[in-house]
């Protein structure tokens, strides 16, 4: 093997049109972190401050004698514990039906054969045009008529079906190879068999990023649980509970920051672990 | 389905009834159903005493609420929200995406952070940031700004303040999907583009941009339905009692207010309900209409 003699490269100097870029990139980077960060930071820091400590000048940008105490005081007084629960069972309601509803419908559209196949698709797809927040005034009659006020039924039944989470589950099934249809068919395999043991199991990345997003938008509700929620705090959610806790601790926002820490923190331990359903999810418009 | 006899084809029938059956239900109870109502309780106004049957007006009602005076504020802050909203919520999220669009290290703790406003729900945003914008906190004076008139209770300044909220939560959102759109460009039209001798800025703007066009309508699509919705952060930091004082009466605070306030008046929801329907078509009509025009698909 001849030898090729490599010419000599100098290291790059330190202004070099890349470091710099580089430099540059990081700096980007940092400033907009901090912008996203300080007002988190901050509001951890003014939870463990006392409250006279919060009108300090310069504002205190380090707990010097922290209040741990503002946290259990949060969970008892504020009754996070029981908002908590609430939005748990609200959403795992919301997350399980919208699933088992979608899985069922985009399951039918894309390998059953029926009358009105196309018809319906399209009315399905109508129900995208229509936010739910159009519907809102009379949906609160319909649950009050039901008996629903005040009650997980009401919070939860009207998000039960989605036509987002159809129509991304009928697209995810409907790139699965055809092969493995007919392959089943000669298996001797039925629908439900199908459903169950090939379908399900292939098409888990979108049927995750689904279940991220309803998590997200349940948990995040807002006018609904604000509506149907009566005042005895039985359905309360995290949502509708951190607005009540801000406006009765008035001369306590560190106890009330406490609680919006309280329930932030979970989230953000979701969104590190779960991260790449969660994009999957988001963005399962924009890209395809 | 070739394979499929005349009789499994029959019970294929019967299986996707029974599929699809909880949702048209639930569809038809929840979104059909309450949609068109609308239009009915539209035509009768409420009575002044609870209990008492409403009246038939026909479209009397609708006129005098749509050119009400009240509306027309609740119109212009509405307006005002999304125009500030979305442009600046999509803009930031597109240059920290472009900013993290490349694999150095310690990028994953920057998209991390980048994202992470996603998560936060309305009242944790409002909490967060109304604890800074509060006068009696020390933030707003040491950074040399007079907070007096509180920002939140300042009929030019409410608005925007509640805006910056919004920003700030849609951030996480927009960067997510901006990172999605830059990481699915492909390399060799932007490495061709930097060897024909582009500068960077050019290939950004004339190269990355135009490509990343479906990508950014999709992102003032899911963009404006979001500020439509926004109205927890004012519900919470301003308040029912205030929020027309201090032109912070958005149109989805208003149906709120008609809808589950202490005067509760179906009539007048189901007329802001039918607005707010029409003003969501004819965005996202005009939207498709001047922005898909535009947009590139690549190879499609």
């Amino acid at each position: 093997m001849p030898v090729v003699e490599r010419p000599q490269v100098d290291a790059p100097p330190w202004w070099s049109n890349k470091r710099l870029r580089l430099l540059l990139r990081y700096a980007l980077l940092s400033i907009g972190s901090l912008v996203i960060i300080i007002p988190i930071y901050l509001t951890i820091v003014n939870s463990l401050l006392i409250p006279s400590q919060l009108s300090q000048q310069p504002p205190p940008f380090f707990p010097t004698h922290p209040q741990w105490h503002t946290y259990p005081t949060a969970w008892n007084t504020g009754n996070m514990a029981l908002y908590l629960r609430n939005s748990i069972i609200q959403t795992a309601i919301i997350v399980l039906g919208q699933l088992a509803t979608s899985i069922l419908a985009a399951f039918a559209f894309a390998f059953l054969e029926f009358p009105f196949k196309r018809t319906l698709f399209v009315v399905f797809l109508a129900t995208l045009m229509i936010p739910f927040e159009v519907t809102v005034t009379q949906n609160l009659a319909t649950i009050t008529s039901l008996g629903w006020f005040n009650s997980f039924q009401g919070l939860t039944v009207p998000f039960l079906a989605t036509g987002f989470g159809i129509f991304l589950l009928r697209q995810a099934f409907l790139s699965l190879p055809p092969e493995l249809r007919e392959a089943s068919i000669l298996d001797g395999y039925g629908n439900v068999r199908f459903l169950t043991r090939v379908v399900i199991p292939l098409a888990r990345p979108a049927i995750a990023a689904l279940a991220v997003f309803s998590f997200l938008a349940s948990w995040n509700q807002y006018l609904w649980p604000l509506l149907v929620s009566g005042s005895n705090n039985k359905i309360t959610t995290v949502q509708i509970g951190l607005k009540q806790l801000a406006a009765t601790q008035l001369n306590q926002i560190n106890v009330s920051l406490a609680g919006t820490v309280i329930a932030f923190l979970p989230l953000i331990i979701l969104l590190v672990v779960f991260q790449k359903q969660l994009i999957r999810g988001l963005t399962a418009g924009s890209v395809k | 389905m070739t394979l499929l006899t005349p009789v499994a084809r029959r019970r294929s029938w019967g299986l996707a009834a029974l599929f699809l059956f909880p949702a048209i239900l639930l569809f038809a109870i929840f979104t059909f159903y309450p949609f068109l109502e609308n239009f009915k309780t539209a035509l009768y106004q409420t009575a002044p005493y609870p209990g008492l049957p409403s009246k038939y007006v026909g479209l009397s009602q609708a006129t005098s609420i749509l050119s009400s005076s009240a509306f027309l504020q609740s119109l212009t802050s509405t307006f005002l929200f999304v125009v500030m909203v979305v442009p600046l919520g999509l803009l930031l999220g597109l240059a920290l995406a472009v900013a993290a669009n490349k694999t150095i290290k310690g990028i994953a703790i920057f998209r991390i952070i980048f994202s992470s406003t996603v998560v936060t729900s309305v009242a944790v945003g409002a909490i967060i940031f109304g604890t800074l914008m509060n006068p009696i906190v020390g933030l707003l004076p040491w950074l040399g700004i007079n907070p007096n008139p509180p920002l939140l209770q300042s009929p030019t300044w409410a608005l925007p303040a509640v805006a910056a909220i919004a920003i700030w939560q849609f951030l996480g959102l927009s960067f997510i999907v901006m990172l999605a759109g830059l990481q699915a460009l492909p390399d060799d039209v932007l490495e061709a583009a930097r060897v024909d001798g582009a500068g960077a800025w050019t290939v950004f703007w004339r190269v990355t941009v135009p490509m990343l066009s479906p990508t950014i309508f999709f992102g003032v699509v899911v963009g404006t339905i979001y500020a439509f919705q926004s109205f927890g952060q004012i519900d919470i930091l301003i308040g029912q009692a205030n929020a027309q004082q201090f032109h912070v009466n958005v149109l989805l605070y208003y149906i709120y207010q008609s809808v589950g306030g202490t005067n509760p008046d179906p009539g007048q929801a189901a007329v802001l309900s039918i607005a707010l329907f029409v003003i969501i078509m004819v965005f996202t009509l005009l939207q498709l209409r001047f922005l898909e025009r535009r947009v590139h698909y690549a190879g499609r």
